[in-house]
């Protein structure tokens, strides 16, 4: 069968569908969650807000020079991995944990991760439950397709203990039946359960176990056929985060762009020419600075009002294990 | 062209001559028949062809042997035995046999339920007929989803399982579900199975013996009292000669949960009860329509021949009404089947809230919604195909006897 006009070159650095169709429409569909507080959810406004957001604006920012070019597609854990797939979104910044399967069997290329979760509990204060190992027997709400539905069952097994799972598709409607009463925990992602309690009727009635049962590193999903798109998704996380290293915000890159510092003229794109390496404007990574912002402002600006933990997202030299390679 | 020779031997001998005549209808008619197929078949060739093409480019790999995989994932109930070790096979078994379960409970639910408020709405009793009426136009004119919430909600009103309604002695309800305790059957099996043996027997002596009754002296047996009396006789016979242990399993509250006993989770019984009064709603107003369709002059006729207004009823009407709700009924059982893929909002492990587990781990998508396809088409054309045969082969042939 041959293969339509435009994925006939294999050379794959020529051959860059997904940029060449970004910048055509003049904007980057972006996948995200239906409303998951922090990481990707309309405000009041209907402007969609949260960390997973603003990775798409900064690409959007590196690609088309303007952050609020970008067009997002709500998508539930069932439909993610088709939508990007099938072409409809242009990227998946959608709370995804890496994992083999969804790199080698679906095909999906992870260039970067954005944020290190793992899966936790979220229980009635009322059980007196002080850690997972107390949960023997007990009653779970989980939602399904996610990589929390495999955590709880492989801990479980792994530690002889028995659960009973109840799994409801929309979140919304398995939070309000483990409120209620239908479950004794709720499992979710770590950074997810703080939103979890901040709904609750009495958030003063639930306990969020300090425990975390896996690994979970997030990132956004493209497909493999474009090289030249999975490095710009790449690099404009790697900007965000090596930006906040620099002690580069939104509100000081205007001076930066007068400093002597090597590393700073380069990331502005005084010098070295990586912009145009990477087929972008030269000041690509200072326009995601500047319209975006930097990884700790971004996290203070979407998950910190949750009462989010940064945790293991805070730079390597702050005892965080966030360490990209520099732009050099 | 064997086929075509059983009725018109010379359009036969026509078709089989070398040059096939255009001017001819059938020839005609046999030719563009043979060109849908054939569009139609390289139609869905080039689909398949490019959906393959398209997998292999994006470099999603596919085929069938993500089923014999361990799943990972728990399952919460079942009539079969699961864990996270086993097969994605043996997970959509479950899910299949959760969904048959749920299906055809609710369509003995939604018949019996049907019959009774078809009928109630025909009362004279204008009290009972209005309350049916309310009762159809309610259930009817709302969403299904919405009712499925709405029972759900319900039943998560209830205490939880610290403060479950102690209804007899046992018997517990909470807002996970409806405790019970359980019959247990140790051992003595040989006195039970005997037992059942004989009654299996008993069932049509009786039913010959009153028929001859009947026809020697025109009034047969009583034969619905007579088998359950004998079922009594024979159950305590087995119990009285093998010495069963028999033993009655109560439901505790151990831990986080009730344990021992029988158990109906909130999900089974909120579905079961959603679906079951969803379609009793269009089943009553079927069988109201099937009642309406017999003649007056019917129920005249039998009583003029001296039949009891109940014999009249079961002899004569309802034989004749049956016609008319049977084909109308079964669509109305493969809707009920089918919506019952509603469970994944309110979290029953249905076939379809396991395929998209299994979709969702395995990103398996196209595999996994054809396997579901097929199975919901088996199970729909299988409850067709039985409907069809109790149409022709018990309600059919009473056709033209009685008509007028």
């Amino acid at each position: 069968m041959e293969a339509p006009p435009g994925h006939a070159q294999t050379h794959h650095s020529s051959a860059t569908p997904t940029l060449d169709g970004v910048r055509r429409k003049g904007f980057v569909q972006c996948g995200v969650t239906t409303g998951v507080a922090g990481f990707s959810a309309p405000d009041a406004h209907g402007q969609w807000r949260g960390l997973d957001v603003d990775v798409c604006r900064a690409i959007a920012a590196a690609v088309l020079g303007d952050a609020t070019k970008v067009r997002f597609t709500p998508l539930t854990a069932a439909q993610r991995f088709i939508a990007l797939q099938s072409g409809e979104i242009d990227v998946l910044s959608r709370i995804t944990t890496i994992t083999f399967q969804r790199d080698v069997q679906l095909g999906i290329e992870f260039p970067a991760s954005d944020w290190y979760d793992g899966t936790g509990f979220i229980v009635h204060k009322r059980l007196h439950v002080k850690s997972v190992k107390d949960l023997d027997g007990a009653t779970i709400c989980l939602s399904p397709g996610t990589t929390n539905e495999v955590d709880v069952a492989d801990y479980f097994r792994k530690n002889n203990l028995k659960f009973t799972p109840v799994v409801i598709e929309r979140l919304e409607d398995g939070t309000n039946a483990y409120f209620a009463g239908r479950c004794d925990a709720f499992s979710q992602d770590r950074s997810n359960l703080a939103a979890v309690r901040a709904r609750a009727p009495n958030p003063g009635d639930h306990v969020i176990l300090s425990e975390v049962i896996s690994k979970a590193p997030f990132g956004p999903g493209v497909m493999p056929n474009d090289l030249r798109w999975m490095e710009i998704v790449r690099w404009s996380v790697y900007a965000m985060i090596d930006a906040e290293e620099l002690g580069l915000s939104s509100k000081t890159i205007e001076q930066a762009l007068a400093s002597n510092d090597p590393n700073v003229q380069r990331f502005v794109g005084k010098t070295s020419g990586f912009g145009a390496m990477l087929g972008v404007d030269a000041d690509w990574a200072f326009k995601i600075v500047k319209q975006v912002g930097n990884y700790a402002e971004i996290f203070d600006r979407n998950l910190k009002p949750l009462g989010v933990e940064r945790g293991l997202n805070r730079l390597w030299k702050d005892g965080g294990i966030l360490y990209v390679p520099d732009l050099r | 062209m064997s086929v075509l020779c059983a009725d018109d031997a010379a359009a036969t001998r026509t078709l089989l001559r070398p040059r096939l005549s255009w001017s001819k209808p059938r020839t005609r008619a046999i030719f563009l028949q043979l060109m849908v197929v054939a569009v139609a078949c390289a139609i869905m060739t080039m689909v398949a062809i490019q959906t393959a093409a398209n997998l292999r480019q994006r470099g999603i790999a596919s085929g069938f042997d993500f089923l014999s995989r361990a799943t990972g994932f728990e399952i919460s109930a079942g009539p079969l035995s699961y864990s996270s070790r086993d097969t994605y096979i043996r997970a959509l078994e479950l899910g299949l046999l959760n969904t048959l379960r749920v299906a055809l409970l609710g369509i003995l639910l939604a018949t019996g339920l049907g019959l009774l408020i078809g009928i109630t709405r025909l009362s004279n009793i204008w009290v009972i007929s209005t309350m049916s009426r309310a009762y159809v136009e309610i259930l009817r004119n709302t969403p299904l989803l919405l009712q499925l919430l709405f029972w759900y909600s319900l039943s998560q009103a209830l205490p939880g399982p610290h403060a479950a309604l102690h209804l007899f002695p046992g018997v517990f309800l909470c807002l996970r579900g409806l405790f019970l305790p359980s019959l247990v059957w140790h051992e003595g099996y040989l006195g039970l199975s005997g037992a059942l043996l004989a009654f299996a027997i008993l069932i049509p002596l009786v039913r010959t013996r009153s028929r001859q009754r009947r026809e020697r002296k025109g009034r047969g047996l009583p034969t619905t009292l007579l088998l359950a009396g004998a079922a009594v006789v024979l159950l305590s016979a087995a119990i009285a000669i093998d010495r069963p242990g028999l033993t009655i399993e109560r439901p505790v509250l151990i831990g986080f949960d009730f344990h021992g006993g029988m158990s109906i989770s909130s999900e089974f019984a909120t579905l079961l009860i959603g679906l079951s009064t969803y379609t009793a709603a269009f089943i009553g107003e079927i069988v109201r329509g099937g009642f309406l369709a017999v003649d007056k002059g019917q129920t005249e006729a039998a009583a003029v021949l001296g039949l009891s207004r109940r014999k009249a009823l079961r002899l004569v009407v309802l034989p004749q009404a049956l016609r008319v709700i049977i084909p109308p009924t079964t669509s109305q059982f493969l809707n009920l089947f089918k919506n019952s893929s509603l469970a994944v909002a309110i979290g029953y492990p249905d076939l379809i809230s396991i395929t998209s587990a299994t979709l969702n781990q395995t990103g398996q998508a196209i595999e996994a919604i054809t396997l579901a396809m097929i199975f919901y088409l088996a199970i729909s054309l299988t409850i067709s195909l039985i409907m069809n045969f109790y149409n022709t082969a018990i309600v059919s042939p009473e056709r033209g006897g009685h008509n007028s």
